[in-house]
């Protein structure tokens, strides 16, 4: 009831000065819509680009060996060994090499031909467009199939459907057996332009004799730290403990460490546009002490007519916090739309999160409230008496 | 007839830089109810000053001063604000009406520091409105009105509380002889009514009107030989 009453006699005040109070807003308005597009921006292109780490799996651990001049990389029984480690999922090893290929008398040099096996298939099914995948059975016989990349396709077997044709990688004959889905956008290690096989047949027709890369699967990821553990524990003593022969890299570790270095971006963005609501905060006081010297005489009179000073205060800093408050929801909505715009524009996902409404409600009724406060105590400390003479 | 008003040696002092300026000396002075004072007095005999601490506006320096019973100077802000409130109805020379409300919500005014509900207020002030003669311009503006009926608002703002005193400043100050004579005519008749009215003013001819007279001249307050 006393607190509807000063509402209202607030807001009759702000619609009263409708110029003043709305060149007033404007500071609180680009502060908090700076914010708020700020902080969505980043917030959306961090979410885009954890999405695409993501998608070259959380829930596994790579293992990269450089090896040491006694063992050069890691071979069946290392590859074995941490198959059978607790929480362990599956493991996919990669062997790689560069060579030309050859099919319908086209010819392509410098081709990436990947060693995998069924593991690799199997944890993202997405990967294959047409064909079948690569199966245990291709693995123990060492088969010579291969699953062969949109961008080969294109160029060797335009219009044509290539499952069940022939291509020689470096002078063997493989039977295409499949082709990949087209990979996107950000990727670490693009497949349009590479040539799948068998690990067990690269490792014999490449030229390579160890495992380089081992992609290791896991269970529960919650405890990939632990799984870190026991890989090091393996590794440490088959490279003769020479801890720089080979890395253990978790991507989940990857994706933390970005997402922190990320938050910290846009806090500090965000504590940059913070300046201009301090800035839009003292255009406030500015006004609401305007605005106190100009109704000295309305004081004075409220004040004879029974107003307590606590009454007298609560009444500016509603005004104060309603001007903070209306500036804060239309920088909302204007950095909305900016972050909305921006984000068509790079590409990025667009999401407001409720935590970012409330920041911007929050630190504009705290503007209101901090920088209300010294005006309305003033107003409220006024003499009735001078303040009915004034004139 | 019971006592509203008790003012006992009521001394007033201002500091003007390091000199002490006294402009109340020794007052006295007691009202009781159903009276219609008029305190008459020049400018600068420090008739406002005396205004100022009946209305709770100012506080005496040293004295004692008795409202409805209640010592004065016992009270902090807030309190002497609830004072103002249900005791004091204000009618001032120049209106003092709040130029952006209506008729009718500057008399709810008073009425809004006081906590009453918002329908209880409306009936309130219309019903006052419609006794000082103004039922059919309850939602003009202020700058609608010519300065007799601002100040017929003014008065029905002072009485919507029911007040233990209407205090009035000059209240025909800023009006011309007639509308002057008219708004006197309507003390009279709320004096008649009951209702106790302290009146200052330099003007004898407006004094008159008044049951009673006190004299104001130099901080000095004499009764006044009853005419």
């Amino acid at each position: 009831m006393l607190l509807l009453e000063s509402i209202r006699m607030s807001w009759e005040n702000i619609i009263h000065n409708k110029l003043r109070s709305f060149l007033t807003m404007l500071g609180i308005v680009i502060g908090v819509a700076s914010i708020i597009a700020l902080i969505t921006i980043v917030q959306g292109a961090t979410n885009s680009i954890s999405d695409q780490i993501s998608a070259l799996g959380v829930n596994k651990i790579t293992v990269t060996a450089m090896g040491t001049p006694l063992k050069q990389g890691l071979n069946d029984s290392d590859i074995k060994v941490i198959s059978q480690l607790n929480n362990i999922d599956g493991v996919s090893p990669t062997i790689s090499g560069r060579t030309s290929i050859i099919s319908n008398g086209k010819v392509m040099e410098d081709i990436t031909v990947q060693g995998k096996n069924e593991v690799y298939f199997n944890k993202d099914t997405s990967l294959l467009k047409t064909g079948r995948s690569i199966n245990i059975i291709d693995i123990r016989s060492d088969n010579q199939v291969a699953i062969i990349g949109d961008n080969i396709v294109k160029t060797l077997y335009y219009g044509m459907n290539p499952v069940g044709k022939n291509l020689m990688i470096n002078g063997t004959t493989y039977t295409i057996i499949g082709t990949l889905a087209q990979s996107s956008g950000f990727s670490m290690n693009s497949s349009n332009d590479a040539v799948i096989i068998p690990y067990t047949t690269a490792l014999r027709s490449l030229g390579v004799k160890n495992v380089t890369t081992l992609d290791v699967y896991l269970k529960d990821t919650s405890i990939a730290d632990d799984s870190v553990t026991d890989i090091k524990s393996v590794l440490n003593p088959a490279f003769n403990y020479d801890e720089d022969a080979y890395s253990v890299f978790n991507m989940g570790d990857m994706i933390k460490s970005f997402e922190t270095m990320m938050g910290m971006m846009s806090l500090l963005l965000a504590g940059i546009a913070a300046i201009s609501l301090v800035v839009g905060g003292i255009g406030i006081m500015n006004m609401m002490l305007v605005s106190i010297t100009e109704r000295t005489k309305e004081i004075g009179l409220r004040k004879a007519l029974g107003a307590t000073p606590g009454r007298i205060q609560l009444q500016f800093i509603i005004e104060s916090i309603f001007l903070s408050l209306i500036g804060g929801i239309i920088g909302l909505i204007l950095g909305s739309i900016l972050a909305f715009i921006a984000a068509i524009l790079i590409g990025i996902g667009f999401s407001l999160s409720m935590m970012t409404i409330a920041l911007a409600v929050g630190f504009s009724s705290a503007v209101g409230i901090v920088f209300g406060y010294m005006p309305a105590r003033k107003a409220s400390r006024l003499n009735p008496i001078d303040a009915l003479r004034s004139l | 007839m019971s006592e509203i008003l008790n003012m006992k040696n009521i001394c007033k002092s201002y500091y003007m830089g390091d000199e002490e300026l006294e402009v109340l000396h020794d007052v006295n002075l007691v009202v009781h109810a159903g009276e219609f004072l008029s305190i008459l007095g020049p400018s600068g005999s420090g008739k406002s000053t005396i205004m100022n601490i009946i209305g709770c506006l100012d506080i005496p320096s040293t004295g004692e001063y008795l409202l409805s019973g209640t010592d004065i100077d016992d009270l902090d802000e807030s309190e002497l604000a609830a004072v103002r409130n249900k005791e004091i109805g204000f009618v001032f020379q120049s209106f003092q009406l709040l130029p952006r409300l209506s008729a009718l919500k500057n008399v709810e005014l008073p009425l809004i520091y006081s906590n009453v509900p918002v329908s209880e207020r409306k009936k309130r002030a219309k019903e006052m409105l419609e006794k000082v003669g103004l039922s059919d311009k309850m939602n003009n503006l202020p700058n609608q009105l010519s300065g007799g009926q601002q100040q017929r608002v003014a008065i029905a703002r002072a009485l919507v509380t029911e007040p233990t005193i209407l205090l009035a400043d000059e209240p025909t100050g800023a009006l011309d002889q007639k509308t002057g004579s008219q708004v006197m005519e309507l003390f009279e008749k709320l004096n008649s009514d009951g209702r106790t009215i302290i009146m200052i003013t330099h003007d004898q001819n407006i004094a008159k009107h008044a049951t009673r007279v006190v004299n104001i001249l130099d901080g000095y307050l004499t009764e006044a030989e009853v005419n």
